[in-house]
């Protein structure tokens, strides 16, 4: 795995917030199939720097490089160019419109004469909800009629739908009852046979040692270091989240 | 009994709200009737009241994408006096010069140089909005100054008057109609074009195995809108043109008047204009995908953000489209009047907004519709014409009209709350 060029390649990357640095020299990288949990507590830069890749955020320096070639990415049409999908945190759900209208939102089927297709987007909305979650059949009311896990599968299939090559989820089972946990993990896996590679950010050790292939670990903004999840125990990632500190004896990149 | 209606209205598809608002717009007509003897509902009133509500409700269905969005504009008062000035100077000052007074081509230069000099102020108003990030509130209260103080330097504060003759049928009266037979021919197009946009719409849900409302639900609803249509036209048609005007019109058209003839008004040209507009603008928000990400981005910004959706473009372009539609509300308003003082369109922003906002378009965004706000338009006109004509003094109209609008924005947020949405 280690001699294919990556599939997602961020190099030094840094972004302050008013003196604060958010994100500080941060080099983390992704291969296709793989997946690779991001860990820290809450404000060690996690989400920001996933945000940089979903072109949410504007690094101030550091380079990001897609199948081994750089790419300049401003603004969320840019990661959608080169089939980055996210699952936010948020869900960044329009909660006034129906889940076929957010599934495809800013990428609408069109009729011949240009007007939206509805009907059209309703019916592959059934299509990936009877793959996603069988359950689901509020398909004509707005997402803010739903519960937690049925917005959150309207999330998950915006991001599957449209051929996702990078998929980055954002704490995606934590609005999640245990049987929808359980679907999103065999989706995961699911996903991976297919070549995709996941940026999973959690803050529950037991998923990433479940799926995760490989860590990185952040805190303050900094990246402790990146593990072979297989190498270290449940232990090693608490020390590295809470107190910084590498395991050791075990290969740590970074 | 209550059980029986609620089921009724589902099975039939209706939106509440706009039963409520047709329910008010009745009692409001029925209370009037009453108390002018029936003369408020005289095919001359309607005919009126569709005229004068032409201009705030052209307004009325930009300011629903405006208010959509969370944002306001304040400045469309100003903005349908400045251009209207403009434009009326253009054809009492410029264009008699240029292309010699009675031109054909007059109404038709002053009519889009009104509606670019909208989409352009507008646009440019939009841009400060959305690129500079200064709020709209903000942005829309200096327009409405700076465009009132324009509007005087137009002319330095002279009345421009008469305009153009054909520009003048834009504003209805008795010569700005379609006449009898073409509002007849008018009303059926309308009438068939409904029936059959309703019957493709099931057609095609039924191809995508979606469930369709019950063929007698789908009957009745199609009933309701062709008869609804007719009905309208069968109304400006019974209205006579006066003595005076019918002297005036068969002059001009080479026939000879005699006693005992009698010529109906039929649908308003203004009308005609609105009811395109308010089509034009329901397509757009419905059908489009400006449209679309208007209404996602009232609902969550951050999320049509990250969606991909230039939000920053996409206000540049509400407020072109607001501006364009001020141009429109212009014509009408100054055509109505054939003259243009500083005063026109003091005030309209208020009824415009308020008229989106009886409409049911909510000021937290995400929520709003254009039939909405032409029947808020046509609220606001009927009570305010109901009073003026039952003779209520003009400060007493002012306070009805100012508790009306907050009793009924108060009923919609209950509404609301109660529906969970």
């Amino acid at each position: 795995m280690d001699k294919q060029t990556p599939l997602v390649d961020m190099r030094d990357i840094h972004i302050s917030f008013g003196g604060i640095h958010a994100v500080d020299h941060v080099s983390i990288d992704l291969y296709p199939g793989e997946v690779v949990g991001l860990l820290g507590h809450n404000g060690a830069g996690k989400s920001t720097l996933i945000k940089i890749l979903s072109g949410a955020y504007q690094a101030d320096g550091g380079e990001i490089y897609i199948n081994g070639e750089k790419a300049e990415i401003h603004n969320p049409r840019d990661a959608r160019k080169f089939n980055i999908e996210t699952i936010y945190q948020t869900l960044a759900l329009a909660d006034n419109l129906d889940a076929a209208s957010n599934l495809f939102l800013g990428r609408e089927l069109v009729t011949p004469i240009g007007t939206v297709d509805d009907d059209a987007m309703e019916a592959e909305t059934r299509k990936i909800m009877a793959k996603l979650n069988p359950n689901f059949q509020k398909f004509s009311e707005p997402v803010s009629a739903l519960s937690g896990g049925q917005r959150q599968s309207v999330a998950i299939a915006r991001a599957v739908y449209f051929d996702a090559k990078i998929l980055i989820m954002d704490e995606p089972t934590a609005a999640l009852g245990p049987h929808e946990t359980q679907m999103v993990s065999e989706l995961i896996q699911q996903l991976k046979t297919q070549g995709i590679g996941i940026f999973l950010i959690s803050h529950d050790i037991h998923d990433v040692m479940e799926l995760c292939d490989r860590a990185s670990v952040m805190k303050n903004g900094e990246l402790v270091g990146t593990v072979d999840v297989k190498d270290v125990t449940d232990d090693d990632l608490l020390s590295m989240i809470i107190l910084g500190k590498r395991p050791e004896g075990v290969n740590v990149q970074g | 009994m209550q059980n029986q209606a609620k089921n009724l209205i589902n099975k039939l598809g209706l939106d509440p709200r706009l039963l409520g608002m047709i329910g008010a717009l009745v009692a409001i007509w029925i209370v009037f009737g009453i108390f002018t003897d029936g003369r408020f509902l005289s095919p001359r009133n309607f005919f009126n009241l569709s005229v004068q509500t032409a201009s705030v409700a052209v307004m009325a269905t930009g300011m629903v994408f405006v208010i959509v969005t969370r944002h306001i504009d304040l400045s469309v008062g100003s903005m349908l006096g400045f251009i209207g000035m403009a434009v009326a100077a253009l054809q009492v000052q410029i264009l008699p010069d240029l292309v010699g007074l009675g031109h054909w081509s007059v109404w038709i230069i002053a009519v889009i140089a009104a509606i670019l000099m909208g989409a352009l102020l507008g646009a440019f108003q939009g841009w400060i909005i959305g690129y500079l990030a200064v709020p709209a509130f903000i942005v829309t209260l200096g327009g409405l100054l700076v465009y009132r103080g324009a509007m005087w330097w137009v002319t330095e504060g002279q009345t421009q008057a008469p305009l153009d003759t054909t520009f003048r049928l834009l504003g209805g009266g008795a010569e700005g109609t379609l006449g009898e037979s073409l509002s007849w021919i008018f009303g059926i197009v309308a009438a068939l074009a409904a029936v059959t946009l309703m019957l493709l719409s099931r057609r095609n849900k039924a191809n995508h195995g979606f469930a369709v409302k019950p063929a007698w639900a789908e009957g009745i609803l199609l009933a309701i809108a062709a008869g609804g249509i007719i009905g309208f036209v069968w109304i400006m048609n019974s209205y006579p043109i006066s003595k005076g005007a019918m002297k005036r019109m068969t002059k001009a058209q080479g026939i000879e008047y005699t006693d005992g003839m009698v010529w109906n008004h039929g649908v308003a040209i203004p009308v005609v204009i609105l009811l395109i507009v308010a089509i034009v603008m329901t397509v757009i928000a419905t059908r489009t995908r400006f449209g679309r990400y208007v209404y996602a981005t009232g609902g969550n910004p951050e999320a049509a953000e990250l969606s991909g959706i230039n939000t920053r473009w996409l206000t540049v372009k509400i407020f072109s489209l607001m501006g364009a539609l001020t141009g429109i509300a212009a014509v009408i308003a100054s055509a109505r009047l054939n003259a243009v003082d500083v005063g026109l369109g003091t005030l309209d922003e208020l009824r415009v907004i308020a008229a989106a906002v009886i409409g049911g378009t909510a000021l937290a965004g995400g929520a709003g519709t254009i039939y909405g706000a032409v029947i808020g338009a046509l609220i606001m006109q009927s009570l305010q014409s109901g009073m003026a004509s039952v003779g209520v003094d003009a400060p007493l109209q002012n306070i009805v009209v100012g508790v009306v609008l907050v009793f009924a924005v108060w009923v919609d947020i209950v509404y609301r709350r109660r529906a969970g949405a």
